[in-house]
């Protein structure tokens, strides 16, 4: 069963890719390079507060702007487990599930969790559990054909399979 | 229930006679499309799947276009990375410095995309070719790697919303202030997940280069892509730039449309959109006192031939105001060297502006031109977050050639009808 527990750290509105990796740092696509200035230009002591398995939780648009595949890569290599938001932007969705970083769309959690909750989430089901507040939210699940990618773990290893390439 | 121009494109990509919104579908790619700092990451991708070879060398076009000519080592490097796949993989549309621009200027003229294609970029400006009536998104580096290998992405297939255009522009009105009334009207997340469709009488009065400036910025809504239906101008457009066959999707009668705006072009004004987001737009007469130390004008928005012509007629014989540096940047080879033999240069020069190399440079805060803390600059490119262009105190306004050049002139954003 895949599960992510932690504290959440909590932003606004429209987090564009600008803010969570600017683009003088799109010189390099080492994930662990990236991760040191990720949200820099939106939070400068987010780096120095995250640890590993904490959740985002933010409002809507997420990850709006470029479709650098940097900005969910810096995210997953800061040790963010898992993104809860209102809605997310497109490309932003689709490279998080291609990569393999979790993200729910789920509007009630996102506004009603607080900076510092200590929060659960059970994919398989979709449920939020929000251990600080002590409530219960419920996300719409996966299409069938996203899961497949999800427990694929990517678009890599789903494609790999489909070609039957296992070396 | 019919279908949108979007979807129809989608279902004949996707062997299917019929498709709805919200099916998950998969299609055959006419077009992956990469760029110097998307492609060194779809490259690990790619070499993670297994395969020796890409689906087919002419249906992928890579364009060192961001960072270059490099910034520095490690652009240079990237670039490097991408030109040994290049070349091992046998990729044809490959631009080298020197016949390159910015993609998104440069895929269209080269005549790489025609109506009733289906092109993915890992860059989300992709969406520009939908001027072409073609369908066009951007993706990431794992979408573009998987492309690659198979000839193949994976959609969601989009409901649609549609905006009937009437009437004609103003002197002075331009397609970005269409699409900034727009995005200031439904918002930056406006068309989540869905496609914007250009159609009615007022496209006709449109140039090419006004569509592009349209669907380039169609992400700025959150549009999967925006798309023109097809009509002379296009194929004329066509005619000159591609020997692709072509085909031309028209939407059904009884097509599904989530919403539908009626936009009257006449009553379009010049649009600025102020910091930090593309939707928070201001018409000029309501803009107040913007002082500026830097004006901005090129792009995969607005490098086009268009653009500058309108630019250098602003600046034509005028002097840029002392304190605002202006850099003008070019979107392609072809476009830098007709705007020369126009003699537009010489407008540019006289005037007090600097021409740079087509590169996407100071658009994305990369290089060419990056603000300090508490500088404002006017820019005619698509994205205004914090920190865009440089230090995250800085600030941008995007506005349309006509406007840019008029602040150039001025040192503060107005319209071109003040310094004319
Ligand atoms: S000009 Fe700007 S928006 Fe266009 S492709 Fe380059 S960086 Fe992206």
């Amino acid at each position: 069963m895949m599960q992510a527990q932690g504290k959440v750290i909590k932003y606004g509105d429209n987090v564009d890719t600008d803010v969570i990796i600017p683009a003088r740092y799109l010189n390099t696509s080492d994930p662990q390079e990236l991760a040191k200035y990720c949200m820099e230009d939106l939070d400068k002591t987010f780096i120095d507060r995250v640890n590993s398995g904490d959740i985002m939780v933010a409002g809507r648009n997420f990850g709006c702007g470029s479709s650098r595949e940097h900005a969910p890569i810096a995210i997953k290599a800061a040790g963010i487990s898992c993104v809860i938001a209102k809605t997310f932007a497109r490309i932003f969705y689709r490279n998080a599930i291609n990569i393999g970083l979790p993200i729910l769309e789920c509007p009630e959690a996102a506004a009603d969790i607080k900076e510092g909750d200590e929060v659960k989430v059970d994919f398989d089901t979709g449920e939020i559990i929000n251990i600080t507040q002590n409530k219960v939210y419920k996300s719409t699940p996966f299409p069938q054909f996203m899961q497949e990618l999800i427990s694929a773990n990517g678009l890599i290893e789903y494609i790999r399979k489909q070609l039957g390439i296992n070396n | 229930m019919g279908m949108t121009m979007t979807q129809k494109i989608l279902a004949a990509h996707a062997g299917l006679d019929k498709v709805q919104a919200g099916e998950l579908i998969k299609a055959k790619l006419d077009l992956v499309l990469g760029n110097d700092v998307t492609t060194p990451v779809a490259i690990k991708e790619f070499n993670k799947i297994g395969v020796d070879k890409v689906f087919d060398a002419n249906k992928i076009a890579i364009v060192p276009d961001h960072f270059t000519p490099n910034k520095d080592i490690k652009s240079a490097e990237q670039c490097k990375y991408v030109r040994e796949f290049v070349q091992e993989k046998e990729i044809v549309n490959y631009f080298e410095i020197g016949q390159m621009g910015i993609e998104h200027v440069l895929i269209p003229e080269k005549g790489l995309v025609v109506a009733g294609d289906v092109v993915i970029g890992a860059d989300s400006h992709t969406c520009t070719y939908g001027a072409l009536g073609a369908f066009s998104t951007g993706i990431g580096s794992t979408d573009m790697a998987a492309g690659m290998a198979t000839g193949e992405a994976w959609f969601k297939v989009p409901e649609a919303i549609k905006f009937e255009l009437k009437g004609s522009l103003k002197p002075w009105v331009s397609g970005k202030d269409i699409i900034l009334h727009i995005i200031g009207m439904i918002g930056v997340d406006g068309a989540l997940y869905q496609s914007m469709e250009f159609t009615g009488e007022g496209v006709s009065a449109l140039s090419m280069d006004a569509r592009f400036t349209i669907t380039n910025m169609a992400i700025e809504a959150g549009a999967k892509n925006g798309i023109f239906e097809v009509d002379d101008k296009t194929i004329a457009y066509m005619k000159e730039h591609s020997q692709k066959p072509y085909t031309e999707y028209k939407a059904d009668e009884d097509a599904v449309y989530t919403k539908t705006f009626e936009i009257n072009l006449d009553d379009i004004k010049p649009t600025v959109a102020f910091p930090h987001l593309p939707d928070n737009t201001r018409t000029i007469d309501n803009v107040g006192e913007v002082k500026i130390d830097q004006v901005v004008i090129g792009s995969c928005t607005n490098g086009r031939m268009e653009d500058l012509r309108v630019a250098a007629k602003v600046l034509r014989g005028k002097k840029i105001h002392p304190y605002v540096r202006t850099i003008i940047f070019p979107g392609s080879q072809k476009v830098y060297l007709q705007a020369m033999e126009e003699g537009l240069f010489k407008d540019f020069v006289e005037a007090g502006a600097v021409v740079s190399t087509p590169t996407c440079g100071p658009c994305l805060g990369g290089h060419m031109g990056i603000l300090a803390k508490g500088e404002r600059a006017v820019a005619t490119t698509n994205r205004n977050f914090v920190g865009r262009m440089g230090h995250p105190e800085s600030e941008v306004y995007l506005a349309s050639p006509a406007v840019a050049a008029a602040s150039a002139v001025a040192g503060k954003i107005v319209s071109p009808e003040e310094v004319m």
